[in-house]
């Protein structure tokens, strides 16, 4: 589990995050939704680290990360992936070679043992014949699927997904939506996703907050976000006519 | 108060670049990559500048000493003197900011924007370690190879130049270089050529690295790293010259 206890990060005299506080369950898809310039991508990042935050605490299983030294941060961070919005794949590295990087770092492994887990993380994101392929050679789908298998190499507890739908066509981002949903169930993650995709909140959102000009308004399941009384976040489900034509035809 | 800002960042990132190696068969491998794209593929173009620079020198040194009381092998002094203390050094190493320099900024920038670089700090690699330690270790080991590779070729380019033009006699050329030789010039080159290597590499990168934005500021950078490494380039020869020679 992680959880974020009142995060306020500001850049110069902006405050992006205004004391955000917020539990993800393990085993289960947590989404963080929200317009774009919500907040989100920065509480991602400052979930991570990435971002030093300005005030509050991120504990991870109860270990609070700021009070962390530099040699315990880097061992949790090898149990973190992260699935970045343009997948992030070394362009210099085969395909195979991306997945096998993480284990290149932190093991021991003989060569054979190396491609065995790579392959196997390859072929669990349902990739072939793409092994000896460069990032630039494949689709953007699949170089997504290469980042989630890079991402799940060294069998982390925690996975974080940056907006793993951004640039995909839809039926695409109901592929990656169910990999990384079946992935957290089946290596029991805890993963945050990023996203203002409703077809993502819909599908996979298990536990969803909904983040408003750097505040959470909202924090639920994808059954009670119709049911809210929120404006803002009405705003934001409907703004998809698709939606609205959902509510219409319910009543 | 903007470059007193890059300073004590440059130091700050200099601290990160020199940290220890996550692996170490990893960092082999990654200065022998560096060394073959970084100084092997330089080699073509230091060549090609050399050969007609000494050529040049040779002609220009010949045209201008038409005394007939300066003997022909004075030519070939000057030539080897001139290639020795500034031209395989500086010049090259001006020529090498530009193709070397670019080359480091916009590979670390377009990293840095497409988040390559946080995907390795989210793995707990350190980025600058990792990436730019073996550029700077391979770049500052294999200039001093081209930079003597850099001397034969120029001071061959002005035997010839010398000799198909007729200026200057094959045998007084021979005579002009090996004449009051000081080895000292060819140490005094390889100072500065590793010193001019090691500005080009960290300073290229350190542009690289803090590039915030897109596509244009990644060119903006590489252009950045260019000019700050021809500049300190120029600005060290001074200093190493009273230094070295004084």
């Amino acid at each position: 589990m992680i959880e974020a206890i009142d995060i306020h990060k500001s850049f110069d005299d902006k405050e992006v995050l205004k004391g955000i506080s917020t539990k993800f369950e393990k085993g289960k898809t947590n989404l963080i939704i929200g317009q774009s310039g919500s907040g989100k991508t920065v509480l991602l990042k400052s979930l991570v680290g990435l971002h030093d935050i300005t005030s509050g605490d991120i504990r991870y299983d109860d270990n609070s990360f700021l009070s962390m030294d530099n040699a315990s941060k880097k061992r949790l961070r090898q149990d973190i992936g992260m699935l970045f919005q343009g997948s992030a794949l070394f362009d210099s590295l085969t395909v195979e070679e991306n997945v096998r990087f993480p284990l290149d770092m932190f093991t021991d492994w003989n060569l054979e043992k190396k491609r065995e887990r790579a392959n196997f993380c390859i072929n669990r994101v349902k990739l072939e014949n793409a092994n000896h392929k460069f990032p630039s050679e494949i689709s953007g789908g699949m170089q997504k699927r290469v980042a989630i298998a890079r991402a799940i190499a060294l069998n982390p507890k925690y996975l974080f997904c940056d907006e793993p739908n951004s640039g995909l066509d839809p039926r695409t981002s109901i592929v990656i939506d169910e990999l990384i949903h079946e992935i957290t169930k089946e290596f029991d993650m805890t993963t945050i996703v990023n996203t203002h995709d409703m077809n993502s909140v819909m599908g996979i959102g298990e536990n969803i907050i909904f983040i408003y000009e750097g505040r959470k308004l909202w924090e639920g399941t994808k059954d009670d976000i119709f049911h809210v009384q929120n404006k803002e976040l009405e705003d934001f489900i409907f703004a998809s006519k698709l939606f609205k034509k959902i509510k219409e035809n319910n009543g | 108060m903007r470059m007193f800002y890059h300073l004590g960042r440059y130091a700050i990132f200099l601290k990160k670049v020199f940290g220890k190696p996550e692996k170490h068969s990893v960092f082999v491998k990654q200065i022998v990559r560096e060394i073959d794209k970084l100084g092997i593929d330089s080699l073509g173009i230091v060549m090609i500048i050399s050969a007609f620079m000494g050529a040049v020198i040779t002609l220009q040194t010949a045209y201008n000493i038409d005394l007939p009381i300066i003997p022909k092998y004075t030519v070939g002094l000057a030539a080897r003197d001139s290639i020795l203390l500034e031209f395989s050094s500086t010049i090259v190493g001006l020529i090498l900011a530009g193709k070397v320099g670019s080359n480091i900024a916009s590979e670390i920038g377009t990293m840095r924007v497409t988040e390559q670089i946080d995907a390795l700090e989210i793995m707990g690699i350190n980025p600058a370690g990792y990436l730019i330690l073996p550029k700077v270790v391979a770049f500052v080991f294999i200039i001093p190879a081209l930079t003597v590779i850099s001397m034969g070729v120029g001071i061959t380019g002005g035997y010839l130049a010398g000799s198909l033009t007729g200026e200057v006699p094959g045998p007084d050329y021979i005579y002009g270089i090996q004449f009051a030789f000081q080895p000292f010039y060819i140490v005094y080159a390889l100072i500065k050529s590793v010193v001019f290597a090691f500005i080009i590499a960290t300073i290229s990168a350190y542009w690289g690295y803090h590039v915030q934005g897109g596509a244009l500021e990644v060119g903006k950078a590489s252009t950045k790293a260019v000019v700050a490494s021809s500049v300190q380039i120029l600005l060290f020869n001074l200093i190493l010259t009273q230094l070295l020679l004084a």
